[in-house]
């Protein structure tokens, strides 16, 4: 299965973003900037997982990378706070430019911020808690891998995170329309409908790279008669690569601007693609950071939603997806949401045979790609590729048993695991269940 | 001999309660005002019952799917904690000094079994430190201070043993035993022994996160 683990580059990788940010900083400068972020922005949290880790190592076994790197110590969750925060809360900031060079690169590539290890730790220490604490702290001292700066850029110049225009995102929408409007006569995609009762948003890539799903997204929505909308204004993009960099401020902006957006058209509730991080953004951490305990307008997920669909009887299907198909769980929605048997109802009711891989649900393994990691650009590809070679023999596994088509209902997810797939040789089709859906549904004519 | 004796077992036991709970009270405290400031999240996601469910799950050996995955550590370790905590507080010379000092009365153990625990907690450091040498992960984690933690923890249960069987120098056994029982007591607050301030905060935050707002499992 693949070329071994050996032949391919995954140390001294080079990354203009971390090297030449790591060669600006001096010692006072990382000593200021430290103590900063732990004064101001932590506190007991950070302390006391500080102090409460006995250092057991019973975490180790949660993490894909430990597992895929031979488990090696130093890809174990608590292997990598050592190597990070301990070190700097101990010196108190007093750390080389080397030093935070490495746990710069640590942070963002060598974890998903999956939060599995939480479910390990018989205290529930938030690794990736600390993760992010560390990530905040490469962001202010500007010590942070050049592509996934790139997209934290472009949220805050555009409001999105592909640089896309407002004409660009407008037209592409009216484009999407036009061609689904070939297939299912006089399908719209609403723009700017106040009162609508859905604003459907998207991520950027979606109009970018995969603007089939914003088609489909509105032939189902057309099907089931769903009352929507989607808004022409900055503000249509979920996504957010600011909360991966630590850039907490631009977080806050973004998911300001995705809600106000919401309450302007003065929709009941949002409801979104198929995507895992941008869920973590509105459900969980963006919120937080604009201080809503929870979001201010419903958020569902399109697991959520779909399985809406199916329940109250909206879509009718022609026949099930006859391949055999197995069902990946993107960390954010499950362990992040808790929609693992939403998305097994759904598979169920489309896909005539579903095989599970194990372990699934809260302890699925994640694709490695998410938490930025994918984000983090070609540099590290071979990295997270090799260092996730346990959900290669999960998805060998289950391929064994006759599955032809992964389901994936996150774009991370689809990133991550379409390159395992291609490393591994592993010869399976991956979808969104929103294809799926697509596919076998009775569409309007 | 009898000077010293009279030391270790008055002003310094008393100073060893003193500062275990005052102490514990004291990072408890700051801990839980820390947090009401820095870390409002911690009370505002805060579920007792998600919270409960979490620690309970935790509490019982073998419910959770790490535990099941680590057969070996779960029995020493629940083994561990149970006569940890059992010995010191039910022995029956123990259950005496509570009645004669502090006038509470309650239950003691049979020697036997305090004996028997007193094994298992001597048995299980060796176990922990033996993990700490052997396992590369747990090696790579460990610092002097964790094999000084175990040696603190085991020393009461040594020398509490060698004292009550009256073995070779038993009396010198016997003031060391209350003296590192000592020692141990007033380091809980302070060094990572804190875990057993902290655990059912972190657990319970945890939980609460992952059941209150996640609708997921955390075990």
């Amino acid at each position: 299965m693949g070329e071994p683990a050996s032949k391919i580059e995954v140390k001294n990788i080079k990354d203009i973003g971390l090297d030449e940010g790591a060669a600006r900083l001096t010692p006072e400068r990382i000593e200021t900037v430290v103590n900063e972020v732990i004064n101001n922005e932590t506190g007991a949290r950070l302390k006391v997982y500080v102090d409460t880790c006995v250092h057991c190592g019973l975490c180790s076994e949660a993490c894909h990378y430990y597992l895929s790197n031979d488990k090696n110590p130093i890809f174990a969750p608590a292997g990598k706070v050592k190597q990070t925060l301990w070190e700097i809360v101990e010196k108190k900031g007093k750390v080389s430019p080397a030093f935070i060079r490495r746990a710069a690169e640590l942070c963002y590539t060598e974890c998903n911020l999956c939060r599995r290890c939480a479910m390990y730790c018989p205290f529930g220490i938030d690794v990736a808690y600390m993760m992010l604490t560390m990530r905040r702290i490469c962001h202010k001292l500007g010590v942070t891998p050049q592509y996934i700066q790139d997209t934290a850029h472009s949220h805050s110049a555009t409001m999105n995170q592909m640089w896309v225009k407002e004409d660009e995102w407008i037209d592409t929408l009216f484009w999407q329309e036009e061609e689904a409007g070939e297939e299912v006569e006089n399908l719209r995609i609403p723009l700017e409908k106040e009162g609508a009762e859905v604003m459907y948003s998207v991520i950027g890539p979606e109009p970018k790279f995969r603007a089939q799903l914003i088609y489909q997204a509105a032939v189902i929505m057309n099907a089931a008669g769903v009352d929507w909308t989607m808004p022409a204004t900055p503000g249509w993009d979920n996504s957010d690569m600011a909360m991966y960099t630590g850039d907490n401020e631009m977080m806050a902006r973004l998911k300001k601007e995705h809600f106000e957006t919401a309450m302007r058209l003065k929709v009941k509730r949002i409801v979104m693609g198929e995507c895992g991080h941008a869920f973590r953004s509105v459900y969980d951490m963006g919120n937080r950071a604009l201080g809503w305990k929870m979001p201010p307008v419903e958020m569902v997920h399109a697991l959520e939603f779909y399985y809406e669909l199916f329940k109250a009887g909206r879509i009718k299907i022609k026949h099930k997806f006859e391949k055999p198909v197995t069902l990946h769980d993107p960390c954010n929605v499950i362990r992040g949401r808790g929609l693992h048997e939403m998305a097994r109802y759904v598979v169920n009711k489309t896909c005539a045979t579903f095989i599970e891989m194990t372990p699934n649900r809260e302890h699925n393994y994640c694709c490695c790609a998410g938490g930025g990691v994918i984000n983090c650009g070609p540099p590290f590809r071979d990295k997270r590729v090799v260092s996730n070679r346990v959900k290669a023999d999960q998805l060998a596994a289950v391929k064994k048993k006759g599955v032809e088509v992964c389901i994936a209902p996150c774009h991370n997810c689809h990133g991550g695991l379409e390159d395992i797939i291609h490393h591994y040789h592993l010869g399976l089709e991956l979808k969104f269940l929103g294809d799926i859906i697509y596919e076998i549904m009775e569409k309007p004519e | 001999m009898h000077t010293l004796y009279n030391i270790v077992s008055g002003p310094l036991a008393w100073l060893a309660f003193i500062i275990f709970i005052g102490g514990s009270i004291y990072k408890i405290v700051t801990m839980a005002k820390l947090a009401r400031k820095k870390d409002s999240a911690v009370y505002e996601y805060w579920d007792m019952g998600f919270a409960l469910r979490s620690i309970a799950h935790w509490s019982i050996p073998f419910a959770t799917v790490n535990w099941r995955k680590n057969p070996i550590m779960t029995l020493v370790t629940f083994a561990f904690h149970i006569s940890l905590i059992v010995v010191p507080l039910f022995l029956c010379a123990h259950a005496l000094l509570w009645k004669e000092v502090f006038d509470i009365s309650w239950w003691y153990i049979p020697d036997g079994m305090a004996d028997v625990m007193t094994l298992i907690v001597i048995g299980s450091c060796f176990y922990f430190a033996g993990r700490r040498i052997l396992r590369p992960d747990v090696k790579y984690l460990t610092s002097t201070s964790d094999y000084l933690i175990l040696l603190m923890v085991v020393m009461p249960f040594l020398t509490g043993f060698w004292a009550y069987h009256q073995w070779p120098g038993y009396r010198m056994m016997f003031i060391l035993h209350m003296l590192s029982g000592e020692f141990v007591l007033a380091a809980i607050p302070f060094t990572r022994l804190s875990h057993m301030l902290y655990a059912v905060f972190t657990r319970g935050y945890i939980g609460s996160e992952f059941g209150a707002v996640r609708h997921a499992k955390d075990w």
